[in-house]
């Protein structure tokens, strides 16, 4: 599915939890964790429990993140989400270890609600130094795991550095969890662009990690949408150029010919598969009917 | 009985007289007659200034159930009715029609004239605070006439309402009654609607706090129209006179609201060269002119003018070279008040240019595309801005209903919910715009497009907009709220709501 952004949403707002689909994010994270303080965790697990019975998200992913296993609150968070059937886990905090736990947890749910086992599928946030490192091995923990998400903040205070706009910092991180997502074919989302009044850094910030390898980014007000939903949706020009290569590899196939060049470049498999996303993708948004 | 519109209007109301009943909002093509104006000539030596405004009111023909005119340009800081009606009750005048181009929460004193019957009858705009609440519980003797701007225009050009004296706040006058709105501590701009009272009361008093050597340079009310300038301290307090709605706004919903708004106007078939433009001042309808000044400067778009009541963000616009020309009845803000002063560009016209039916042509027949806000639309596009949900009168046509009827595409703005109320309902409660004017709603759910814009719905249909119908968009909300309770109202009228060309629409009654 597509999953350019992900939009955090406090789960103890009833207001939001009722507008979440609406500002056209492709999964929205309904939040146990930091935006509810400690005083507030078991109303905020009843506000999401009542909202997902009474709301229709329609075709938006709703993640639901949870609190971490170190906390009080994860075993009951799991024990009554899963059971409502979310589309995803957020787990904050991912190492191997939590993810191993995740799953079993998950496996045990599900057979006593008969729902399809792996049907609840899991985000890691990969946010501390030691997440980092052992990635791929998280990954390799479960097969409910849809992305891994990153999540700067909290990961630059373990690395004992200042976050910053420029984001070089996360540099490595960035690099290796991207590296880790497509070697096993999954999502790689960016951390948040926290300062929801820079909208010229947010558009840096998003390019800049689309650059590298990033499929979509996280957002923590619903203003970011479009800006990110822009970046990581094909422009004209790649529409065209799609379009372009489509056309010749048919012309080509007529010929009995399986390599063909458009532009005085060679067309092989890689590329034309990067034609057919780019225009599924389009056809998805709605970029082209 | 029923109206064309569907509402419960009697055909006689106490009070207020015959009613003309509502035909359509092109009915009223025909031949108007203008009142003539009666007035006492100045000859040479004839001195018009004075220091006292009690001096001025010992030579005015004071009487009971005189008309007496304001206009609203200072907003929440108006000094002038206040000061002026005071005085006028203390010399123990009564049964009189206040004909205020809008009424706001400053002007809480004229509820006490009301209980004591010294003001009987009000005509007004737009009304909110105290007064407002008082009209909706039946505090004033006679129904308060609501009309539109243009109406107003009419009302007075015409002669329905008789003004014997007009009290107009000058915010920068010479000896001889030269006034303009942009000089003077208590500048506030234009002063689209204070020319009208000017024009056609019988009597007029210029009160001014900056008096100015004779000629005034800037000249918005010439000296052929005032009889008397009176000086005062001050006319109004400069943090009222602007509003304070010229902020866009920071709701994630609204900015979708206004994003969507943006998107249909750029696929509508209006959005070109030479388009001409009009938003209001609340948040949301800021938020679409800001982003339909990226799109326009994106695409390279060069309108004709942006007109109505003007904000900073529209000088802006204009400035950016995107519209040619600034038609202003009344500034929101400060950015706004200097560019009327500055820029040549801008011009301020009056009230009667901007949306008076009975003219020659006003500046909203000319309309493109406006922008306006809604309490409750109903399933016939019928659209309420004058009352709450529950009868209370907080607002009015203001403009409204005279862009509905001129622009070619009048889209409403609104959340689909506000405070678990449904803003789209079966019937409005209280119908101020007809929505045989209304095209389009955008919420934050979905779009609907008025039936009867058959060629829209198909230009739309190839956009990714969420285009539904007014009774899907209705199940959604209700899905959301659930369905109201019915409000009671009793027999009793307390506001009439008079169209532009002074048919009745509908009625106010007094809630249970």
């Amino acid at each position: 599915m597509l999953r350019r952004s992900m939009l955090f949403m406090p789960g103890n707002n009833p207001g939001m939890l009722q507008t979440a689909e609406v500002f056209g994010s492709d999964s929205v994270i309904l939040d146990l964790e930091d935006a509810v303080s400690l005083g507030e965790k078991d109303a905020a697990r009843i506000l999401i429990k009542e909202a997902l019975k009474t709301f229709d998200y329609g075709t938006t992913e709703v993640v639901i993140r949870i609190n971490p296993f170190s906390t009080p609150y994860a075993l009951e968070d799991i024990d009554v989400m899963a059971r409502l059937k979310p589309n995803a886990i957020l787990l904050p905090k991912a190492t191997p270890e939590d993810m191993k736990k995740l799953d079993e947890m998950l496996a045990v749910i599900e057979k006593e609600e008969g729902f399809e086992v792996g049907s609840i599928r899991i985000h890691a946030l990969v946010e501390t130094t030691y997440g980092v490192e052992t990635v791929y091995e998280t990954l390799k923990m479960s097969n409910r795991i849809e992305s891994v998400c990153l999540g700067g903040e909290d990961l630059a205070a373990d690395l004992g550095v200042e976050r910053t706009k420029d984001s070089e910092e996360l540099f490595y991180a960035r690099t290796k969890v991207v590296n880790a997502c497509k070697a096993s074919k999954i999502d790689a989302i960016d951390t948040p662009f926290t300062d929801t009044n820079d909208e010229a850094g947010l558009l840096a910030d998003t390019i800049h990690a689309k650059k590298l390898g990033f499929t979509g980014k996280l957002s923590i007000n619903p203003r970011q949408i479009n800006t990110i939903h822009k970046i990581y949706s094909p422009t004209a020009d790649e529409i065209s150029w799609a379009n372009r290569v489509m056309y010749a590899k048919d012309e080509a196939e007529k010929e009995g010919l399986g390599v063909f060049s458009l532009d005085g470049k060679m067309i092989d498999a890689p590329v034309i598969t990067r034609a057919v996303n780019t225009l599924n993708t389009a056809r998805v948004i709605g970029l082209i009917k | 009985m029923k109206n064309i519109l569907g509402r419960e209007v009697p055909d006689n109301i106490k009070g207020y007289g015959k009613v003309k009943h509502y035909g359509g909002y092109l009915k009223s093509k025909g031949t108007v007659v203008k009142r003539s104006i009666k007035l006492t000539n100045m000859l040479p030596g004839d001195e018009k200034l004075y220091d006292n405004l009690d001096l001025v009111l010992d030579k005015l023909p004071l009487k009971d159930g005189m008309v007496v005119s304001f206009h609203h340009h200072l907003r929440n800081g108006d000094f002038i009715l206040n000061m002026v009606m005071e005085k006028i009750a203390a010399r123990g005048y009564k049964d009189i029609t206040i004909a205020a181009s809008s009424i706001f929460p400053c002007h809480g004193e004229l509820v006490e004239l009301m209980e004591k019957k010294i003001v009987t009858n009000i005509y007004a705009g737009y009304i909110s605070g105290p007064v407002a609440d008082a009209i909706s519980v039946g505090k004033l003797e006679n129904p308060a006439v609501m009309h539109t701007h243009g109406g107003r225009a009419r009302l007075m050009e015409s002669g329905d309402l008789n003004v014997d004296i007009a009290f107009i706040a000058a915010p920068t006058s010479d000896d001889y009654g030269n006034i303009n709105g942009v000089d003077g501590k208590s500048a506030c701009g234009a002063l689209g609607y204070a020319y009208t009272d000017a024009e056609t009361a019988d009597i007029t008093v210029a009160i001014t706090d900056n008096l100015v050597e004779y000629p005034n340079t800037t000249i918005d009310i010439p000296q052929t129209l005032i009889d008397y300038v009176v000086v005062v301290d001050a006319i109004g307090d400069p943090n009222g006179i602007v509003s304070g709605t010229t902020q866009i706004t920071k709701d994630p919903i609204g900015l979708k609201i206004a994003n969507m708004t943006t998107e249909l106007i750029k696929n509508s078939g209006y959005f070109k060269d030479g388009m001409s433009f009009q938003t209001g001042a609340g948040g949301v309808s800021l938020a679409v002119a800001a982003d339909m000044k990226a799109e326009m400067i994106e695409h390279n778009i060069k309108g004709s003018f942006a007109s109505g009541g003007i904000t900073g963000y529209i000088v802006d616009m204009y400035k950016e070279g995107l519209f040619k020309s600034l038609f202003d009845v009344q500034c929101f803000d400060l950015a706004a008040i200097k560019s009327a002063k500055e820029n040549s560009g801008h011009m301020t016209m009056s009230a009667s240019m901007y949306a008076n039916a009975n003219n020659k042509g006003s500046v909203v027949n000319k309309l493109d595309v406006v922008i306006l806000g809604a309490t409750e639309i109903d399933t016939d596009f019928n659209v309420n801005v004058t009352t709450t949900s529950n009868g209370t009168i907080m607002g009015g046509s203001g403009g409204h209903a005279d862009t509905s009827a001129g622009a070619k595409l009048a889209i409403i703005v609104t959340q689909l919910a506000n405070s678990r109320i449904s803003a789209i309902k079966d019937r409005v409660t209280t119908l101020t715009t007809p929505g045989e004017t209304v095209d389009v709603i955008v919420t934050e759910r979905g779009i609907a497009i008025n039936p009867k814009r058959v060629e829209l719905i198909e230009r739309l249909k190839e956009t990714n907009l969420p285009i539904m119908t007014i009774e899907e968009l209705k199940d959604i909300a209700e899905a959301m709220t659930g369905k109201p309770k019915a409000v009671e109202f009793t027999d009793e009228i307390v506001a009439i709501i008079e169209y532009r060309d002074g048919t009745v629409l509908d009625v106010v009654r007094k809630a249970k």
